[in-house]
């Protein structure tokens, strides 16, 4: 599998590359404490954490909200596709990572969800039938096209979730990050969802703490805790140690085995950290 | 497959003497409880998915360029403001137009009857005046009653209540999304536009948080709140500023993360036609004409 969306980034870059990431809020509270990780192009990788641990801080460094890049307290290395993250260069990093935040409703803001989606795209120059026809592709990736005229806080929170994500699949981004994708999500909404991910060639980095929708959807898990990578892995022996799950307020759901699943298929296993 | 016994016990029981399933007047006949309450609206009409004030049926005036409607109305306002007091034949002629509007609309007749109920506040004002103004009076039932008031208070009722219903007309006739657009193409500032667009959005987000916090209350407080829980409502209001302020700053994030430099796109809308102009422009030349003609016969 190759990322059908990556590519213009140097050839041979990682997709995603952060490099000894250190952060502090104003109020003195360090968050990261030296964070690396290396995602490569078409890997789909789950960050997985305790509350609290810096998931959604680090997120956002990955498009300069947080960090040296947006005056924050901070140091560390962040390059997409081969493409260091400075202020220069914002824009363009912020295009080819795209976020889906938490609470849907942050990012559905406009009158009707094709607004929405093609909010992104328009602020990046495109018009006419070229914007109407990526908008249309982004809906049909995430399956509502028939609901693209509809009012967002009409929507069920299943479908709110994949327009939210269709916004950012509008503008073609290279690393798709998602914040607590399944929260507030019924079973169906949440299987619907996944579907959607599979399908996608993007590289994906999804924040969250269902682990069996990581064991799912995602073959590698990083575990984050207390701002630092502490384990690097097979979603599957990762989810597997009691332990080490046990140490960082992480829990399996009752009854989920996850060696009873078989193992990753198509993406290679473990990587040694960078 | 079968299911499993324990999950096959999940039912709930049938209602044993004591449970609150078996005495549901207790809960309900207590004023002030939340089940005393009349049932709400929304229960009432369940399932229609209104997007806003729009009622769809369809018509030529549905059909019609949201910025050419938006146009009409003022327009067709200040001619009604136009016609000089006492003017009863120039009112009802402008009354028959627009019902010929609402009759072209095809809007239900109650509910449009029901959404008139905005203009009370004007009705209640428009009876005070006969009593509060002054000059020579007149007798009508046995009350003493001012003649130049009788005239205002008529004409202000009148007046108010052609306008009412325009925009009534209007608001049934066009979803809020259409009305931000028609207001994009008659060229008010971006920045205007923006910011009703949000208050569109954001409002149904605020109202449901609004019920929950109530919620909360009155799990906690008991009932409506009343002055002793003014405190607690005040609370609640400053809750809802800070909930309100927070999101902006994430709704501000994810604007900024998906390209946003200060100018929103425009929304996607297509031109009228001048055939369309016309047709919208109609009601409120048969106005003025209407207008002009009862001013320079008064």
């Amino acid at each position: 599998m190759s990322g059908g969306a990556a590519g213009t980034g140097a050839p041979g870059a990682p997709s995603l590359l952060v490099e000894q990431l250190v952060f502090a809020y104003p109020d003195g509270r360090q968050v990261l404490f030296g964070v690396d990780l290396e995602v490569r192009d078409g890997e789909r990788v789950a960050l997985l954490g305790p509350n609290g641990a810096g998931k959604t801080t680090f997120l956002l460094h990955l498009v300069g909200v947080l960090g040296a890049v947006a005056g924050g307290t901070g140091a560390g290395r962040v390059a997409v596709g081969g493409l260091p993250l400075t202020r220069k260069t914002l824009a363009e990093v912020r295009r080819r990572v795209g976020v889906v935040f938490q609470d849907p409703d942050d990012q559905l803001f406009l009158p009707t969800v094709r607004d929405d989606v093609a909010f992104g795209p328009a602020n990046h120059g495109l018009a006419g039938p070229e914007l109407r026809a990526r908008v249309d592709r982004a809906l049909d990736l995430v399956g509502l096209r028939e609901a693209a005229d509809r009012v967002p806080h009409h929507l069920s929170s299943g479908q709110r979730r994949r327009a939210a994500l269709a916004t950012v699949l509008a503008m073609e981004p290279e690393v798709l990050v998602l914040d607590e994708p399944t929260s507030d999500l019924d079973p169906a909404g949440r299987r619907e969802l996944s579907e959607v991910l599979q399908a996608l060639p993007t590289t994906l980095l999804v924040v969250t703490h269902d682990l069996p929708f990581a064991l799912q959807l995602c073959p590698r898990a990083v575990l984050l805790d207390e701002g630092r990578v502490v384990a690097d892995g097979p979603t599957r022996d990762l989810l597997a140690d009691e332990a080490l799950l046990h140490a960082h307020r992480l829990e399996l759901p009752y009854g989920l085995d996850p060696m009873s699943v078989p193992a990753a298929p198509g993406r290679p296993g473990p990587r040694p950290p960078a | 497959m079968p299911v499993p016994a324990d999950r096959r016990a999940a039912p709930p029981p049938p209602a044993r003497p004591g449970s609150l399933a078996a005495r549901p007047r207790s809960l309900a006949a207590r004023p002030g409880s939340l089940t005393a309450r009349p049932a709400p609206r929304a229960l009432a009409r369940p399932s229609v998915r209104r997007e806003g004030l729009l009622l769809p049926t369809g018509s030529p005036v549905h059909r019609l360029p949201p910025q050419t409607k938006l146009a009409a109305l003022p327009a067709f306002a200040a001619c009604v403001v136009a016609v000089p007091a006492g003017s009863w034949w120039a009112l009802a002629t402008c009354g028959v137009l627009l019902l010929a509007v609402v009759v072209a609309s095809r809007l239900p007749v109650a509910a449009v009857a029901r959404r008139m109920l905005v203009e009370a506040p004007v009705v209640v004002f428009a009876l005070l005046l006969p009593v509060v103004a002054t000059g020579p009076r007149v007798d009508v039932l046995g009350l003493e009653l001012s003649r130049a008031g009788l005239l205002g208070g008529a004409t202000l009722l009148v007046k108010a209540t052609l306008g009412v219903l325009a925009a009534v007309v209007l608001a049934a006739t066009t979803s809020s999304r259409d009305l931000l657009a028609g207001l994009e193409r008659l060229h008010v500032p971006r920045t205007m536009v923006a910011i009703l667009s949000f208050a569109v959005r954001y409002s149904a987000v605020l109202v449901q948080e609004t019920r929950r916090l109530q919620v909360a209350l009155a799990v906690r407080g008991g009932g409506r709140p009343r002055l002793r829980h003014l405190r607690a409502v005040a609370g609640g209001v400053g809750a809802l500023f800070v909930r309100g302020y927070e999101r902006g700053e994430r709704v501000q994030r994810s604007m900024v993360v998906r390209g946003w430099t200060g100018a929103l796109p425009a929304l996607e809308s297509s031109p009228a036609s001048a055939l369309q102009w016309a047709a919208a422009g109609s009601l409120p030349a048969l106005a003025l004409v209407v207008a002009l003609t009862a001013r320079a016969a008064a």
